[in-house]
């Protein structure tokens, strides 16, 4: 295995230099001598389904960035206020593409002010995860022994309350705001990473490469640091790509339940669904425009972490 | 065999110490702490120092601690703010419904899953297999409760095939001595009562048995593809053995034992996507009672209940691992 000799953040930028060496073409050249991420990055490309994955995240990133350009209204803002009735809320006009919502919000622009409060949840909270998970993980992966015993009963406890019921009993500490939703979302990832992560490095542990790093001198800092971590963090980064996933799903599901505080008519695509529910009779586009949001984007996730997975696993390197 | 589960009984113990102590922890650490979590608006000095000495909350936090300890033991889980009746009597009353739920939505993931999955590993590349691709994408990507709110839309306001609410029409006279209302409805030869209560499963059973549905499948799949190149399954068909018995005795046992285990680690999303699917469909069952207490600031209710919940799901698992030893015959040796 060569992958230590590759810094892990130059796996994208290493596979085209590497093609323009030994020239294109399918099967045309030996990639023997590769890296593990420059191989991912060439399955990849040529995997129908990761592109797919690949362009909605891209869609979704490029939508909540430019939020501030692409939205027709503000995020708080109530354009259509006078014009919605109790008893009535117009649909889609050439004004309000997707129509109004009961408050008067212009559902587009809220939609569109959602993905930026998702990718926001999404980020914040898996890399609030996964730091956790990697200190927790590293702490019982370096010391070990008793460390690693007391480290991986507390995870066991952590998974011994289903995600949603911690997520829920964080939120309440966490008290109502967008940042305790954060902070929950991020809790529950935690012994996910810390499990994952030990495991992994446990594994790579025993490989050959560390007995050989070892007996060249190194100590063991140097060996956990730069050959056992940047080995270990593959399954990290998949899990990373499905807990982004996760996270847009379990934020819908915290707002349904009335955590996160802020007002009812907040541009975000979970509080839509909810406040969708009473109107879903009248107008159910209310409620299927945000939840094919979320479904989308989780979707997305999920398809760039599972051809991921596939690409990193070594074992589907001889079927090739 | 025995031997196996006591060791396994004797293990949740540290398990629910620890939790106890978390949760002790957490309901210290609410914001204004437990005594203002519990007069909420009503909060004077004068209240807080009454209910303070009232709970023994003036003591050292280890004696709280004993104390709560010693309670949990005794089975006394607390009062409900909401209702004034004990925690413990709230679950109870409540748990049968979740359980009718839950089977239901087993079975429908189970039922499904399993020869999705078988079919779909056999024909590699086939319709079936990509349908099965596309059902297990929409169980990981699609909310719970949005779905439950389409299904309800759909089937029970649009279409009126199925009742929108609750566990049995509010016309249906029955008596329930279990709980159960499905079991009851039996039991009493009260037919009608039994059809409806099951009707009124349908719909949210169907909308939490989506998710397990997705992993069942999938991992079904991905076992009875991998059984079904070994060498022993080649083996048998090289012998001239009947494709029946091949298919069940030699891929579809070697396939179950990761199915199973999975089967068990979906209680616990089972019993997240309760709270979310009961509070749709308002059905009262102890998911639907806990997303109440979450609105209401109802801590000995989230305490109470968290803590009962991990045990069910531990002691699901507990089955579950137990369980292998009939799938397996290699593993009951080794236990």
């Amino acid at each position: 295995m060569s992958a230590n000799e590759l810094p892990v953040t130059d796996g994208a930028a290493a596979a085209p230099l590497h093609t323009s060496i030994h020239g294109d073409g399918p099967g045309g050249a030996d990639h023997g001598g590769e890296g593990v991420w420059a191989r991912a990055w060439r399955t990849l490309r040529k995997n129908p389904v990761a592109i797919s994955g690949f362009v909605i995240v891209a869609v979704f990133v490029l939508v909540a960035v430019l939020a501030p350009v692409l939205a027709p209204y503000g995020g708080t803002e109530l354009p259509g206020r006078d014009e919605v009735r109790p008893t009535m809320i117009p649909g889609p006009s050439a004004e309000f593409p997707l129509g109004l919502d009961r408050y008067g919000g212009d559902v587009l622009s809220k939609l569109i002010w959602g993905a930026q409060a998702s990718l926001l949840v999404g980020v914040l909270s898996t890399l609030f995860g996964l730091t956790g998970g990697l200190l927790l993980g590293l702490l019982a992966g370096w010391f070990g022994k008793s460390v690693d015993f007391a480290v991986m009963r507390l995870v066991d406890l952590m998974l011994s309350v289903p995600s949603l019921l911690l997520a829920v009993s964080i939120a309440a500490i966490a008290g109502q705001s967008s940042m305790a939703v954060i902070v929950a979302i991020g809790v529950v990832q935690v012994p996910i990473f810390a499990r994952l992560l030990r495991g992994s490095m446990l594994a790579q542990k025993g490989q050959d490469y560390v007995l050989a790093a070892s007996a060249l001198g190194l100590t063991r800092r140097s060996v956990t640091m730069s050959h056992v971590l940047p080995n270990s963090v593959g399954p990290v980064i998949v899990q990373a790509t499905l807990s982004l996933a996760t996270a847009v799903i379990e934020a819908a599901a915290l707002s349904f339940l009335g955590l996160g505080g802020g007002e009812p008519s907040t541009a975000e695509w979970g509080r839509m669904l909810t406040a969708a529910q009473q109107e879903l009779a009248v107008a159910p586009r209310l409620a299927i425009l945000p939840g094919i949001c979320i479904a989308v984007t989780a979707l997305g996730f999920t398809l760039v972490g599972e051809s991921l997975r596939e690409a990193l696993d070594p074992r589907n390197r001889t079927r090739r | 065999m025995l031997r196996l589960i006591v060791q396994r009984l004797l293990l949740l113990i540290p398990l629910l110490v620890g939790l106890s102590i978390l949760l002790f922890g957490w309901v210290r650490a609410l914001p204004g702490g437990p005594v203002q979590a519990m007069l909420g608006e009503r909060y004077t000095p004068e209240a807080a120092a009454e209910i303070e000495a009232q709970l023994g909350l003036d003591q050292p936090l280890p004696v709280q601690y004993g104390k709560y300890l010693l309670r949990l033991l005794q089975g006394d889980f607390g009062t409900s703010l909401q209702s004034g009746r004990p925690v413990l009597d709230e679950f109870l009353t409540r748990f049968p419904a979740t359980i009718e739920l839950t089977v239901v939505a087993l079975i429908f993931a189970i039922g499904i899953g399993i020869p999705l999955g078988y079919v779909a590993a056999r024909r590699a590349g086939s319709v079936v297999d990509h349908s099965a691709v596309v059902v297990s994408l929409i169980g990981v990507t699609v909310p719970v409760f949005f779905l439950a709110f389409i299904l309800k839309y759909l089937f029970a306001v649009e279409l009126g095939w199925f009742p929108t609410t609750g566990r049995q029409s509010a016309t249906m006279v029955a008596t329930h001595p279990t709980n159960f209302y499905v079991l009851d409805g039996l039991l009493t030869a009260e037919w009608d009562a039994a059809w409806d209560a099951l009707v009124h499963l349908i719909l949210p059973g169907i909308a939490l048995g989506t998710i397990p549905l997705a992993i069942v499948a999938r991992m079904t799949r991905a076992a009875v593809s991998e059984v079904q190149n070994a060498d022993y399954v080649r083996t048998a068909r090289a012998k001239g053995i009947k494709p029946a018995r091949l298919r069940g005795d030699h891929i579809l046992k070697n396939a179950m034992l990761p199915v199973v285990t999975t089967i068990g680690l979906q209680v616990g999303l089972l019993l997240s996507g309760a709270v979310l699917t009961e509070t749709v469909f308002a059905f009262s069952g102890i998911g639907s009672f806990l997303a109440d207490s979450v609105f209401n600031a109802d801590y000995p209710v989230m305490q109470g209940f968290i803590l009962m919940i991990a045990v069910v799901y531990a002691l699901v698992n507990l089955i579950v691992d137990v369980s292998y030893g009939l799938i397996d015959p290699r593993l009951r040796r080794q236990q």
